[in-house]
């Protein structure tokens, strides 16, 4: 392994081109990918606001942005989503912490190959600019959803956005796919082949272990995404018949015959479930390693965290079916797509029990990326274990497609995704850019965006639950939903609330870069190898030698030790488990 | 620090248990044989759902303040974890899940396993973008052919789902726009999508099922209260999504009986 870092190593540039804007370094590449998702994520907020909005004041006349109409406003919807899920969930977690640390974490000098790094950088880049091109072209984005299913999203005259606006959107997915399989090939042969001396699998830090299988499941799942991709684009522009039986629109009847609209939905979620892990397995990763530091105490069952993380990986190709109950697959096939799905919750669960096991007898420190870990588990068990209600069949009868499933997805893959992002970030920030954070501002962001959160999203499963339906643009056309409307009025306040206290991590992230104080090389007396280093890291990560690793990663407390905690580089001689 | 987490995570918890308790807000009033069934699962999947909720929730609460670094704390304990307690918490939340799941399945298999019992009310539901058609097939008991070319939107009538009027079964075809069903007789649905994917959503029947071009599903459900319920979309069909809403009108087989009648003589 040592030979192999000596391989990769590469002279650091000087010109201000590649040592920032073409950069191989993974570190540049890591903070390129984190503030492209910065960047999406505010965009995506913002669509969102809008889209709350008008769904309570359906006829306001908003500044600069006008009244917004119904397939304005499911544009918004599916600009949102694919921003969200693919520019920031997928984007920021493992693009960006992971890309940075990554390396760091199991002792390399850079990614297995610099130059695909940075390909994957860019192409990620060209992606999002083809994605809001959308915006920009006639008939506006397309109004098909972030899923598009087909045969709206396959049939130009399906609605205003279908057409030049269709296309970009499912090409910006499928150049996305392959911006993915690059740094999931990356990721994957650099943890199996770039670890330190010492550094075995079962001493690698739970994030290196998060990373490692969501950039598995990435490789397997973006595959059959830019498939599908491919079809699509094929079924609307040359006339093939994929996803498109024979069907009349508006009185005419169009040329396709034969084509299956559940083919699309089968290897849209094939992929789309896998998707789910991938947002959130960086995060669970990123709770682990905070929890355990700041609580003093090695991680509580970390083999189980590792086989949990696998049992994760392997289930979460089988139970994609169970987004389509009602879609007219065999209802067979849905008892078990159920049970797999049942079976998902049992490693989430242990993971929640050793969260909550490590906690136990700590010594915890209530610092800012703490509160965001503590909140992750809060938001990870809230939005978890409204699963086994959708993952029973007969409950989807009248829980599918309402917003009971917008709540569900939006606290676990939303919210407590985006804490892992917040936690990770207060938490290597001093790290990445030598000062620290401001505390105060930190935890009035930390309280301001909790309570906002389940404000937003706690409701939303009473509304689904007295059978609002998703993706309504507003409300007034169906009675019973009437009644609804001051409960939605509640959500937007809410959501306008948050969306504000966002500002305050924006001004502190900022500020903090320019004008925090100088942060020592290991602020949190925190374990891993990146805390050896210096801050920021240098070129190579540790300046010229390898580090040799000794223990494991998570050695705090330990008996007869000086100090409460061992780094994974002391010498072997220093007690440890 | 501690405090105020414990006191935000506790209130967010009872807060939020509270409106679900109190069922504020709750599925509708449901009026089908199957809606018993399938409330009493989701009453018994909300009642263990909530309570790990609120034990995991102010656990948590409870365990930050606890174990809170301050000057008298005491030092952490060192402790790698507890293999019987991982297998023992593993195989409970295993059978717990599994158990749930298990539980609702008859009411599945009821719902769609079996196809309609014989005697009960044909119908043909058809979803375009942004309306329901509803077809009964008269005393032949047959529906009619129809055609995708002689499909026109804007008749309102059979035109609308393209009914071939040369065909001598679909001369008593009756197509409206409004769900007629008689108290009481289990309706054998047959949904059909035009253009692209809609949802055919009653709550108050505890039905939903999507309509998919290419495809003719077979459903069923029996309506056990007279009454007018509302039909929704539930899958994104397009920019008339959130107004494409039909009416159901429960009323008794004599009222049945004679609003069919009174469509077949508007026919002749």
């Amino acid at each position: 392994m040592a030979t192999s870092a000596t391989v990769h190593s590469h002279a650091a540039p000087q010109g201000f081109i590649r040592k920032y804007i073409f950069s191989l370094d993974h570190k540049v590449i890591g903070l390129q990918y984190y503030f492209l998702a910065l960047t999406a994520v505010f965009v995506g907020m913002f669509l969102s606001l809008l889209m709350r909005i008008h769904m309570v004041w359906p006829t306001a006349v908003l500044p600069l942005v006008g009244e917004i109409k119904p397939e304005t406003y499911l544009s918004l919807l599916t600009m949102h989503g694919t921003i969200m899920v693919f520019f920031v969930l997928t984007t920021a977690p493992q693009g960006g912490f992971g890309n940075y640390f990554l390396p760091i974490q199991i002792g390399a000098p850079d990614m297995a190959f610099p130059v695909l790094n940075m390909l994957s950088f860019w192409t990620t880049f060209v992606a999002f600019v083809v994605l809001l091109a959308a915006f920009f072209v006639t008939g506006g984005a397309p109004l098909h959803g972030w899923t598009g299913y087909a045969p709206l999203s396959a049939i130009p005259s399906a609605g205003p956005g279908e057409g030049l606006g269709a296309d970009l959107w499912i090409t910006s997915i499928a150049i996305f796919c392959i911006a993915s399989l690059m740094g999931a090939l990356n990721f994957i042969t650099t943890t199996l082949d770039m670890r330190a001396k010492g550094m075995t699998l079962f001493r690698m830090p739970l994030t290196v272990w998060a990373w490692f299988i969501t950039a598995v499941l990435g490789l397997l799942a973006f595959g059959v995404l830019l498939s599908a991709g491919i079809l699509l684009l094929l079924d609307r522009n040359i006339g093939t018949s994929f996803y498109v039986p024979l069907v009349v629109v508006n009185g005419q009847v169009l040329g396709h015959k034969g084509g299956s609209p559940l083919l699309w939905q089968h290897l849209f979620w094939f992929f789309g479930h896998p998707e789910v892990y991938i947002a959130i397995l960086p995060g669970m990763g990123v709770a682990s390693q905070l929890l355990s530091t700041f609580s003093r105490k090695p991680i509580f069952g970390y083999r189980a965290m590792v086989y949990a993380i696998m049992a994760i990986g392997v289930l979460g190709f089988m139970v994609w079916g169970h987004h389509m109950f009602m879609s007219g697959m065999s209802p067979y096939s849905a008892f078990a797509f159920s049970i797999m799905t049942m079976a998902i919750g049992v490693p989430s669960a242990i993971k929640t029990f050793n969260w909550l096991g490590t906690l136990l007898h700590g010594r915890i420190r209530l610092q800012t990326p703490m509160l965001f870990a503590i909140g992750f588990v809060s938001l990870f068990v809230s939005g978890g274990l409204s699963g086994p209600f959708l993952a029973q069949p007969v409950l989807d009868i009248p829980l599918h497609d309402t917003a009971f499933v917008v709540a569900h997805f939006h606290l676990i893959m939303g919210v407590a995704a985006i804490f892992g992002i917040f936690a990770a970030t207060y938490y290597w920030f001093p790290k990445m850019f030598g000062r620290m954070m401001n505390e105060t501002l930190g935890k009035v962001h930390f309280f301001l965006t909790l309570v906002g959160a389940y404000c937003i999203f706690m409701p939303m499963h009473y509304l689904g639950m007295a059978g609002q339906p998703r993706r309504y643009s507003q409300f007034t056309e169906v009675a019973y939903l009437h009644h609804l409307i001051p409960l939605n009025r509640f959500l937007t306040y809410a959501a306008i609330v948050t969306v504000t206290a966002q500002l305050i991590f924006l001004f502190n992230l900022f500020w903090s870069m320019a004008k925090g104080p100088k942060a020592s090389d290991n602020p949190w007396e925190a374990t891993t190898l990146e805390w050896t280093t210096a801050t920021p890291p240098p070129h190579d990560n540790f300046g010229g030698h390898t580090p040799v690793v000794n223990h494991g990663p998570y050695e705090y407390s330990v008996p007869g030790s000086a100090r409460d905690y061992i780094m994974q580089t002391d010498p072997a001689s220093v007690p440890a488990h | 620090m501690g405090l105020a987490l414990l006191v935000i995570i506790w209130l967010i918890t009872l807060i939020s248990t509270y409106f679900f308790a109190a069922k504020t807000w709750w599925l509708p009033h449901g009026v089908s044989t199957a809606a018993p069934w399938i409330d009493h699962q989701f009453a018994l999947t909300y009642v263990i759902m909530g309570a790990i909720f609120v034990a995991a929730q102010l656990s948590l609460g409870y365990l930050v303040w606890k174990y809170r670094d301050h000057a008298k704390a005491s030092a952490a304990k060192y402790v790698h974890g507890n293999t019987r307690l991982e297998v023992i918490w593993t195989m409970a939340t295993l059978i717990l899940f599994v158990g749930l799941n298990l539980m609702g399945s008859h009411v599945w298999a009821s719902e769609r396993f079996d196809p309609a019992q014989s005697g009960s009310v044909p119908v043909e539901v058809t979803g375009m973008q942004f309306a329901w058609y509803f077809r009964y097939p008269g005393p032949d008991g047959k529906f009619g052919a129809t055609s995708p070319n002689l499909v026109d939107p804007s008749s309102g009538n059979e035109a609308a789902v393209g009914l071939k009027t040369s065909d001598p079964a679909s001369k008593d075809d009756v197509v409206t726009g409004t769900m007629y069903l008689p108290v009481g007789r289990e309706v054998d649905l047959r949904l059909r999508a035009m253009d692209v994917i809609h949802s055919f959503f009653v709550p108050a029947m505890r039905f939903k099922q999507d309509a998919v071009p290419g495809l003719e599903i077979h459903m069923h459900f029996t309506p056990t209260e007279i009454g007018d319920y509302e039909i929704a979309c539930a899958e994104l069909c397009g920019l008339g999504h959130y107004k494409m809403h039909g009416m159901l009108h429960v009323v008794s087989q004599a009222d049945f009986d004679k609003w069919l009648a009174a469509r077949e003589a508007e026919k002749q």
